[in-house]
């Protein structure tokens, strides 16, 4: 099989870590996955306002199978249900997005949104706990003033490692639309928010305003015809960003330019082939997720059947296209009835930008390799993943005969769709969101 | 919710939704050049001579092309479906309703291409008075004009048609709703202002300012005061720079209902002058877009407004004798949607 890919998908599987609970509840569906810049934390938000961190287990030497495990290690409830009196509509605690912030002390911190708040949390580690202090007894209550007769240091006594995530900042206000994108600046100290009409930059220390740089809302509604789907921020280049539409377009900004970024410095659109017109053509063009490459060189996005490359050097067409249920094309009026067709797909390069991978239904996921130009299917499941087990690759039959072990495409079943996925920064280590089950698959150590 | 009653929507409709594309003879089409409208299977086949095609050709052809009507036309009754039901949502999805949107348009742009819209607005008048009738043709052909008249809008049937209204077109309620959802746009952007951290909704006085100015969403006093007084949504402030354009907004708004209803849970445009702000305070807790909803769908409407269903009825069986017994029944199973409505909107 292929190299890059194939050491996922021949020799993957070493460890399948279910770490979610699978309670079947709508408050546990993972809604965004994220790995840290250095890979041993992974963040996944839910449905119901709960963060959820992972952490890598150390290599170790006395039990050397278990390396790379990851365990929980912090949870706390980020985002709660609001609700807004004057439109009298709930506000979704749902977390929408989760981005790390680059590590600078021993603290952690990540933002995380819902439709119309951002929070910056520390996530913090205590192990030392403070003994012999003067004026509580060791239980906390007060010591009566009179009976302390000498002096004391405190001294530090180890103790359980306790997690602590606390709410640094609250970015509020900001939003009419629902928060779609979050996005870390390079510099490190500015991050975007983009709403399905507006792009806000924020400063992290600065939660009383934040500067507008795009805007697309109309003068009269009823001229909506485009909105806002993603936006992201070049990895290197702290003054470019680029937003994605729900008509397919990418549109690349330089905030040197001007203060107000509505006028684009790059646009890329793919134009339309004709002869595969159709009534569902604009939807299935929708944007659903823009990702950079590490290198910052190319950018890549996901629409409903497909996941194009773009070199930000050339506009008028992606560099590679690879399509991802091609097979679908076929069913869009169906999807069109029962919703899916609105359903907004993530996508991720791994860590040296040679592979991609993107969800699917069925709880199948794919990963395309670049260099080799090939793809590989697999199926995010309890049933067909046993711990330490090799994944098997998938096939979805399209029609005429059906081959042992392939399905067809009629059997696919669209309530279990993989949105969310994640590829650690330096390692062949996938994180797979299925509804409430989080999925980390690993390269076999040979 | 909304998925129980999206399958239960489609049954109703399955009448006319065939799933099995044929490939398509569209016989006195005028554009050649556009190409299949749906997914593959229907590729459409032109012969140059198709004014002298053979006759079991033509039968065959218009067979195929009446094929081709039905299911763009429940594709249009679904997609209108949908964008009617994002209003009982919690909060409806702004993207999906412009897509939606966006495909109601698109299809309603070529069956006035096809001349088929001609059937579907002449059905329409036959109740109501004259007037009535010019504005539900107003609805369904809006002239992108602003500026033009009534009468002249009625003329210009090759322009791009604009997002028919379901809703119940009554003016003044309309216009009500109107000022009050845009008060609660900007009370709720003066409460946002006062809230903790001080800053003003998004680019409330973006239009106000050049191109080039930084957009700076603080509590900046003398600009957000002016706009807590009631009249503050950009847009508002455009209108009062351009008061003499206010008429033809005015009908345009009317025009163009639908699309203000879908996107009404987020901002509505074009308020009233400042010297009514004190009364859209009054009623800045009132939100009619509901009470529409209600009469909508409980079909307790006054007789020159048109119901959602008695548009729907219009709109099936126009295409051939087929469907005339089975609307009927939709008939029937449609009143009981609308009991189940009344439940769950808990009217």
């Amino acid at each position: 099989m292929m190299s890059v890919t194939g050491a996922i998908g021949r020799r993957v599987g070493a460890v399948l870590d279910l770490a979610a609970l699978n309670t079947h509840q709508s408050a546990d569906i993972i809604s965004t996955v994220e790995f840290n810049y250095s890979g041993d934390l992974l963040a996944t938000g839910d449905k119901g306002g709960r963060v959820v961190i992972f952490q890598r287990e150390q290599e170790s030497k006395n039990r050397p199978l278990s390396r790379g495990e990851y365990n929980v290690y912090s949870t706390f409830q980020s985002h709660e249900p609001e609700f807004d009196y004057l439109k009298s509509l709930e506000i979704e605690e749902k977390i929408n997005k989760i981005r790390w912030l680059p590590q600078q002390n021993a603290a952690h911190f990540l933002l995380s949104t819902n439709d119309k708040t951002i929070k910056l949390w520390k996530i913090s580690e205590r192990d030392k706990r403070a003994e012999g202090y003067n004026l509580k007894d060791e239980d906390g209550r007060l010591r009566d003033p009179f009976r302390i007769t000498s002096l004391r240091v405190p001294v530090l006594m180890p103790m359980d490692l306790m997690v602590e995530a606390s709410p640094r900042r609250i970015f509020a206000n900001a939003h009419t639309y629902h928060i779609n994108s979050i996005s870390v600046n390079s510099d490190h100290e500015t991050y975007l928010s983009a709403d399905d009409l507006r792009i806000n930059l924020w400063h992290l220390e600065i939660t009383d305003r934040s500067f507008n740089i795009v805007d697309i809302k109309p003068a009269n509604m009823e001229e909506l015809t485009e909105v806002i789907t993603a936006a992201e921020c070049h990895p290197h280049q702290c003054n470019v960003f680029v937003y994605s539409s729900s008509k397919g377009t990418i549109r690349l900004c330089d905030m040197r330019a001007a203060a107000l970024c509505d006028r684009h410095s790059k646009f890329f659109e793919e134009p339309e082939d004709p002869s595969s017109r159709s009534f569902f053509s604009e939807i299935i063009s929708s944007i659903s997720d823009v990702k950079f490459s590490h290198s910052g060189r190319y950018m890549m996005t996901r629409d409903y059947l497909s996941v194009k490359v773009w070199d930000l050097n050339m506009e008028n067409r992606p560099v590679e296209t690879y399509q991802v249920h091609e097979y679908l094309r076929s069913k869009l009026c169906s999807l069109y009835e029962n919703d899916c067709i609105f359903d907004k797909f993530e996508c991720c390069w791994n860590g040296s930008d040679s592979a991609i991978m993107t969800g699917s239904y069925n709880n199948f996921f794919r990963m395309f390799d670049r260099n080799t130009r090939r793809d590989i299917t697999l199926e995010a499941s309890r049933e067909n993943s046993k711990p330490r087990a090799i994944l098997k690759p998938r096939k979805v039959c399209t029609g005429g005969k059906r081959k042992k072990d392939e399905i067809s495409v009629d059997s696919l079943d669209f309530n279990k769709k993989i949105l969310h996925t994640a590829w650690h920064p330096k390692e062949n280590v996938i994180a797979v969101a299925a509804t409430n089950n989080l999925y980390i698959f690993q390269d076999k150590i040979n | 919710m909304s998925a129980c009653i999206l399958v239960f929507v489609s049954t109703v409709l399955g009448c006319h939704y065939v799933v099995r594309l044929l490939p398509l003879w569209l016989a006195g089409h005028r554009d050649r050049s556009r190409p299949a409208m749906f997914s593959k299977g229907t590729k459409r086949k032109f012969s140059d001579g198709e004014d002298e095609m053979p006759d079991d050709g033509l039968a065959g052809a218009k067979v195929a092309s009446s094929a081709y009507s039905l299911q763009r036309q429940s594709l249009l009754d679904m997609s209108l479906i949908k964008l009617q039901l994002c209003h009982m949502l919690v909060e409806p999805n702004l993207c999906r309703s412009v897509l939606i949107a966006n495909t109601v348009r698109q299809i309603q742009e070529e069956m006035t291409h096809d001349g088929s819209w001609q059937v579907v607005s002449d059905s329409l008048g036959v109740e109501g008075s004259p007037s009535e009738r010019l504005v539900a043709t107003e609805v369904l052909c809006r002239s992108p004009s602003p500026s033009s008249t009534l009468s002249e809008q009625e003329l210009e049937r090759d322009t791009e048609p604009r997002l028919y209204s379901l809703v119940s077109y009554d003016d003044s309620s309309c216009r009500e709703e109107e000022v009050v959802a845009e008060v609660i746009e900007d009370d709720n952007e003066a409460l946002c202002s006062e809230a903790a951290s001080n800053v003003c909704l998004s680019g409330t006085m973006s239009h106000c300012w050049e191109p080039g100015e930084l957009r700076v969403q603080q509590n900046n006093d003398d600009i957000c005061e002016d706009s807590r007084l009631g009249s503050g949504d950009e847009d508002v402030d455009v209108e009062e720079e351009d008061e003499d354009e206010e008429e033809e907004q005015e009908m345009s708004q009317k025009e163009s209902k639908t699309m203000g209803q879908v996107f009404g849970t987020f901002e509505i445009k074009n308020g009233s002058s400042g010297s009514e702000s004190a009364l859209e305070e009054l009623f800045s807790d009132v939100d009619a877009s509901y009470y529409d909803l209600d009469t909508m769908l409980t079909g307790m409407q006054s007789t020159p407004k048109i119901g959602p269903y008695d548009l729907l009825d219009n709109l099936g069986p126009s295409h051939g004798p087929t469907s005339i017994g089975s609307t009927a029944n939709c008939r029937s199973d449609l009143n009981e949607l609308d009991h189940i409505m009344e439940i769950i909107v808990g009217s």
